[in-house]
């Protein structure tokens, strides 16, 4: 494993030079907003990078929360495949498909209803116990950065489109900062709180956080705000050869993602394993003081 | 020209938060090997 991360490294640092040179040489200029567009490259990719991440820290928050009361486990499976098998035969069908927003295909939200029980037997599978916890915690900091980067490179994309750096009081954009709030408060809350509570309260924000995801991702339909329409899933229409350069450019960003959340998943275990350590020596070291302090008499012989 | 500007520094501002965010990382991890290290001496 520790030859495989610089391999893996290598082969990222390759794949993002080789993303920048298609966003910047390689994917045509835009004919109404010229180079700058080009932020899309970067924008975009994090957006979803850290959706993906959100909701991975929902699923293992999930998890988490359910292996806590073994009774309440097997609920949840059986309501995470309901979800699936139920939500993906849902989009099909006339009387649902006239709720989906126009532009939106049903198969893209099935593909998203799919990933719910896929992702959910998966990280249950490889993420056992207490790993979960520290699955829910580094991809709800990897997330926050990739959300951060969002927040920066929208408003210095919208300077020169817009006009304006901000628009206040757009659905899309405050959602998108409103997320970044909630997980941010969770970080802190996992930072500053030493109750025996803090894991299962963070879980139980981590899925109340999640909830404004969707919102995020479907207020461009439901309301009318500045924000361009969705590339991909329907809604907005783009050059095959643009849209080839953003997925390769997710693509980068997904392997980078994954090589910084290993290393925050190596960290925050190191991190358990010394704070286990000096439990122990806190308990060793008081139950030798408690020995220390018992009267003669009731010594032990 | 002057979008172009924009360009660079949301490209720029990208690396620099990924930059100081594995800085962060690199300098928990130091921290943490030392711990480590410490534990393992009074052991």
């Amino acid at each position: 494993m520790k030859r495989l991360f610089p391999i893996l490294s290598v082969i990222t640092a390759i794949f993002l030079a080789y993303a920048l040179y298609e966003a910047l040489v390689v994917a045509p200029t835009d004919a109404q907003q010229g180079d700058v567009y080009r932020i899309i490259y970067y924008h975009v990719p994090s957006a979803w990078t850290a959706f993906l991440l959100f909701f991975i820290n929902f699923i293992a928050s999930i998890q988490y929360l359910a292996s806590k009361k073994p009774s309440s486990q097997t609920a949840v499976k059986w309501i995470v495949i309901v979800i699936g098998v139920v939500g993906v035969i849902a989009c099909f069908l006339p009387p649902v498909q006239r709720l989906i927003p126009a532009g939106m295909r049903p198969s893209a939200v099935a593909t998203t209803v799919l990933a719910i029980p896929l992702f959910y037997f998966v990280i249950g599978k490889y993420f056992p116990g207490d790993n979960l916890d520290v699955l829910a915690v580094t991809s709800a900091e990897v997330g926050v950065v990739f959300c951060t980067i969002v927040l920066v490179t929208g408003p210095i994309w919208a300077r020169p489109v817009w006009g304006i750096w901000w628009a206040p009081g757009d659905i899309r954009l405050t959602s998108t900062l409103v997320l970044w709030l909630i997980y941010v408060s969770y970080l802190m809350l996992r930072r500053f709180s030493n109750s025996a509570q803090t894991q299962m309260l963070a879980a139980a924000l981590a899925i109340f956080g999640a909830l404004d995801v969707p919102l995020v991702y479907f207020s461009i339909w439901f309301f009318r705000t500045q924000h361009p329409q969705p590339v991909i899933g329907g809604g907005g229409s783009m050059d095959p050869r643009m849209l080839n350069v953003l997925l390769i450019s997710w693509m980068a960003f997904l392997c980078f993602a994954f090589l910084v959340c290993w290393q925050r998943y190596r960290l925050e275990l190191l991190h358990r394993e010394i704070e286990a350590a000096h439990a122990m020596d806190s308990l060793v070291g008081s139950g030798v003081a408690a020995k220390a302090s018992l009267p003669l008499s009731r010594s032990p012989q | 020209m002057n979008a172009v500007k924009f360009l660079i520094a949301a490209y720029v501002a990208t690396w620099l938060i990924h930059g100081i965010y594995i800085g962060t990382l690199v300098r928990r991890f130091s921290r943490l090997r030392r711990e480590s290290k410490d534990i393992g001496k009074q052991k």
